[in-house]
């Protein structure tokens, strides 16, 4: 017999949640991403809050579509609510998820994002998530998707990507 | 509705006028650079507009009727952002006079209380066109402070662009409603922060301020110049041969 209750429903979908992953970042789980906010009870059942990275973020459907699947296992009436606000930010993306980045040869975000020269790259090193060497240059502040910056390693002289500090 | 559809038709009308770029920017970087600049504009107008067919109950409207359905005389965007592509330069001209307007616009959003759900927008907004206004000043730099022909190019493109300026500021009914209430920020203090900011790029691009002369207007009031029509016909084709087409 399943528990119905409230908090063991919110417990069971978050569980279930940590394994809807990024459509663009694969190996990051939305909850690692911070794109999940929040999982709650209300009205008689489950409601997932996510947020976009960028507004015009096309995963952020997906994710939508993923997160409802993946709840109605559990809550049939399960249900998603996108915010804006509070705006989401790199500064949640988990440690972890960071550490899986650079794993994955895409440089992580540096620093914090109320910093306004990281956000645009000035003055700042972002180090080559492949060989570590911290002579890196900026090829282009935009990417393969709003959320990327394009670096080449000037050490191994491959390219990569930079999660851009948002 | 009218300060909402204002927002929501700047960025929709820029995000089409970029998005033709793509496949035919000089570089691959730009081509991407131009067209993630038109995703974030998508994305704002989409959060815009749905906001703005919200507020009459009576006759709700998505965003995709409003972008796709209403004629070219209901769109309210400056006639800046719907002029043409050009060449490069004409493009980050554009881009670059737009950018520093519509930060200086979405700051103020993002910190008024008047309209909350308009505020959560801008917010998300205005670290975007933080980074868009970042790289359209580091063009317009590249170019002015570069050889004498792209000095002379982007200068031009300025010029040319400068006389779709003054509506930015030309504040109409709907704007001085709106800066009352609060929504809105008073133009007259935006145009000097704005004049601030296009200064000190120009400057450090060793370009030339041109000197304000007669400006067009007409975009607020739905009075466009030709060049919106041909664009909206391209945009609008699918869902007006085929109405509720999906895929
Ligand atoms: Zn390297």
């Amino acid at each position: 017999m399943i528990d119905r209750s409230p908090s063991s429903l919110v417990k069971a979908v978050s569980r279930q949640l940590q394994d809807v992953m990024d459509p663009e970042l694969t190996f990051l789980s939305v909850t690692d991403m911070g794109i999940l906010r929040d999982v709650k009870f209300e009205n008689g059942h489950i409601v997932c809050v996510i947020t976009p990275t960028y507004s015009g973020c096309p995963a952020t459907e997906v994710i939508s579509e993923d997160v409802l699947k993946a709840a109605r296992e559990i809550d049939p009436d399960a249900e998603v609510e996108v915010v804006l606000s509070p705006a989401w930010t790199t500064d949640w993306i988990s440690l972890e998820a960071r550490e899986k980045m650079t794993a994955n040869g895409i440089a992580p975000p540096e620093g914090s994002s109320h910093d306004k020269a990281f956000l645009t790259g000035d003055g700042h090193t972002i180090p080559c998530p492949i060989c570590k060497s911290k002579e890196t240059k900026l090829i282009s502040p935009f990417g393969s998707t709003p959320c990327k910056a394009s670096f080449t390693c000037n050490a191994c002289l491959e390219p990569f990507e930079h999660f851009k500090c948002f | 509705m009218h300060a909402l559809l204002r927002l929501g038709d700047d960025a929709l009308v820029l995000a089409q006028r970029l998005g033709e770029w793509c496949g035919h920017a000089p570089a691959l970087e730009e081509d991407i650079a131009l067209t993630n600049i038109a995703l974030d504009l998508i994305g704002q107008t989409q959060s815009y507009l749905t906001l703005a067919g919200s507020l009459d109950p009576d006759a709700p409207k998505t965003d995709d009727e409003l972008a796709f359905l209403r004629s070219e005389s209901e769109f309210k965007n400056l006639l800046l952002v719907e002029q043409s592509n050009g060449h490069f330069g004409d493009t980050i001209a554009r881009q670059f006079l737009f950018d520093q307007y519509a930060l200086l616009r979405a700051e103020h959003l993002a910190q008024q209380t008047f309209d909350l759900d308009a505020a959560a927008i801008a917010a998300k907004a205005v670290k975007e066109i933080r980074y868009h206004a970042a790289h359209s000043s580091k063009w317009i730099i590249r170019l002015g402070d570069g050889t004498s022909e792209s000095h002379s190019r982007i200068q031009k493109s300025i010029d040319d662009l400068w006389a779709f300026t003054g509506e930015m500021f030309a504040a109409d009914d709907v704007d001085i409603a709106g800066s009352i209430a609060g929504l809105l920020p008073d133009l007259s203090a935006l145009k000097t922060q704005w004049d601030v900011e296009i200064d000190r790029v120009l400057v450090e691009a060793t370009l030339i301020r041109p000197k304000d002369g007669a400006m067009k207007t007409g975009g607020r009031t739905g009075v466009h110049t030709e060049e919106l029509g041909t664009m909206l016909a391209e945009m609008q084709i699918l869902p007006r041969t085929h109405p509720g087409a999906s895929w």
